[in-house]
């Protein structure tokens, strides 16, 4: 009797963060027919979730309340079910020895003169020098390999760890310390630390971006950083071309080419071939060049995506048509996706952390907009669908693809 | 016991329904009620006092026999009717946002 095994057909599982709880999505490979699962953590904005590469039931969520603060969940069950991943209920919150248990909200900045230069304060909006103060987690970044290990990018800009599925979370204060931390200030969205991107080939290279500081570059798994931002031109700062102060919106690269970036800033999107050494505008004939995402192609490295915003002055669509825009050469010359995007009357938004794709074949493309959209494609961006139209507004959408 | 009364998220983080009730040794002040909650409940530390400074946070309030008594000490006695269990002690989350 026969026993060959018909393969598994792939799942894609979209994580989508509201301003009123977290959404999971859930599809077969063919992406057409979408489950909407109830709102987990209603009523909380969820800034992000993300499952580890490396054990893709796995997800961590960053819940944040203006009341309540900071609240770091996570699932072991594909997003089933959550907890605080902390000390449990009815143990003791101290050790024995009296030092305190997992608290896994608890985001301290380290100003300790061993583990990085203590510096506390940055630039405020006037110009006077304000203290950090931790507001809430942006984004959860996963280690490539390790589900216990996850980065977190916070405001007032820094970069944590957790090493223990985050129970707890330690700043890599080298980042702040390392010289220019007094001269970064706040944009209007709030000073946040937006982008980890970890280099697949050698994860003690990392790239972090911070609105509005720039980009900074690791070679020793976040020890130490240097800012990347040469080629760089922004004319909101006195010295448009200064080496730190730039609100970059968000960076992409694609996992074959770890040192190739591409970088939607405020306005400009730029594109480095150098780890970030240099950057060079690749704009070309985008109708406006002010946005928030830029994501890539998962099987084509040239192939990056975008979706115009037209100032920072009115953040909606250009016309109100909403448009992605795709190159297929790496920049400087983008075509126009609209099919089955609205093409009249659209002010919505589209956040820095609301575009993903997944890795099947044809590249699945998803974005979310801040009137509660999430739109799907299932071709690379040739056509789009809206799979879900009422949510509240999206701020972040992480795709998973199972198998 | 004293009875703590909780804004409905934190109840949910929480996972209780209704009042929580608790033990609370030595005398009846927010700080040792607030220790005694978090005790109980460690999710709940960082979401009503900052976990460094131990202060409130800005939009909450601590409410108890009517009165506001969120700008009291944090070691001054809490009235009579919340250590005797007859009145609640009220986390209230502020009225406001969107």
């Amino acid at each position: 009797m026969a026993t060959a095994k018909s393969s598994r057909p792939a799942r894609v599982r979209l994580l989508v963060g509201t301003r009123k709880g977290a959404f999971i999505l859930i599809s077969d490979g063919k992406r057409r027919r979408w489950e909407v699962s109830d709102p987990h953590f209603a009523g909380w904005e969820i800034y992000h979730m993300k499952g580890s590469p490396a054990d893709p039931n796995r997800l961590y969520a960053s819940q944040t309340s203006g009341w309540f603060g900071q609240i770091i969940q996570r699932s072991d069950d594909g997003g089933k079910t959550w907890h605080q991943p902390g000390t449990p209920p009815g143990e003791p919150i101290t050790t024995p020895e009296g030092m305190p248990k997992g608290e896994s909200n608890k985001f301290v900045y380290d100003t300790s003169p061993k583990s990085g230069k203590p510096l506390t304060t940055h630039q405020w909006y006037d110009g006077t020098q304000h203290p950090w103060e931790f507001k809430r987690v942006w984004h959860l970044e996963p280690s490539l390999a390790d589900p216990d290990t996850v980065y977190a990018g916070v405001e007032d800009a820094a970069l944590f760890r957790s090493t223990d599925g985050g129970k707890t979370w330690h700043e890599l204060a080298g980042l702040r310390g390392h010289g220019t931390g007094p001269q970064w200030s706040p944009g209007a969205g709030g000073m946040g630390l937006h982008t980890i991107l970890i280099d697949p080939g050698n994860p003690q290279r990392m790239y972090v971006a911070i609105s509005a500081a720039g980009t900074f570059r690791t070679e020793d798994g976040g020890k130490t950083w240097k800012p990347i931002n040469r080629g760089l031109k922004s004319n909101y700062i006195p010295d448009p071309e200064a080496e730190v102060g730039h609100c970059v919106h968000r960076i992409a690269m694609h996992r074959s080419r770890p040192s190739v970036l591409f970088m939607q800033k405020h306005w400009d999107v730029l594109r480095s071939d150098d780890a970030g050494e240099n950057w060079r505008e690749v704009s070309g004939n985008l109708p406006t060049d002010f946005g928030f995402v830029i994501d890539v192609h998962a099987h084509e490295p040239e192939t990056i995506y975008v979706v115009p915003i037209k100032s920072d002055s009115e953040h909606f669509p250009p016309e109100g048509k909403l448009r992605v825009y795709r190159s297929r050469t790496g920049g400087n010359e983008w075509e126009a996706l609209t099919e089955g995007l609205p093409q009249r009357d659209c002010y919505v938004n589209v956040l820095r952390d609301a575009m993903a794709v997944d890795s099947l074949d044809p590249c699945g493309v998803y974005f979310g907009t801040t009137g509660g959209q999430v739109y799907a494609s299932a071709d690379a961006g040739d056509s789009w669908t809206p799979i879900v139209r009422d949510l509240p507004g999206v701020l972040s959408v992480e795709v998973q693809t199972l198998p | 016991m004293i009875r703590v009364v909780l804004p409905a998220h934190l109840r949910t983080l929480a996972r209780v329904e209704g009042d929580v009730l608790l033990e609370v040794e030595g005398p009846v002040t927010q700080r040792s009620v607030l220790d005694a909650l978090e005790a109980c409940y460690p999710m709940l530390r960082g979401t009503i006092r900052d976990h460094v400074t131990q202060e409130r946070r800005p939009f909450l309030r601590f409410f108890a026999c009517e009165e506001d008594l969120s700008h009291q000490p944090p070691d001054a006695p809490l009235p009579e009717a919340v250590a005797s269990g007859a009145e609640p002690f009220w986390i209230i989350g502020a009225i406001a946002g969107g």
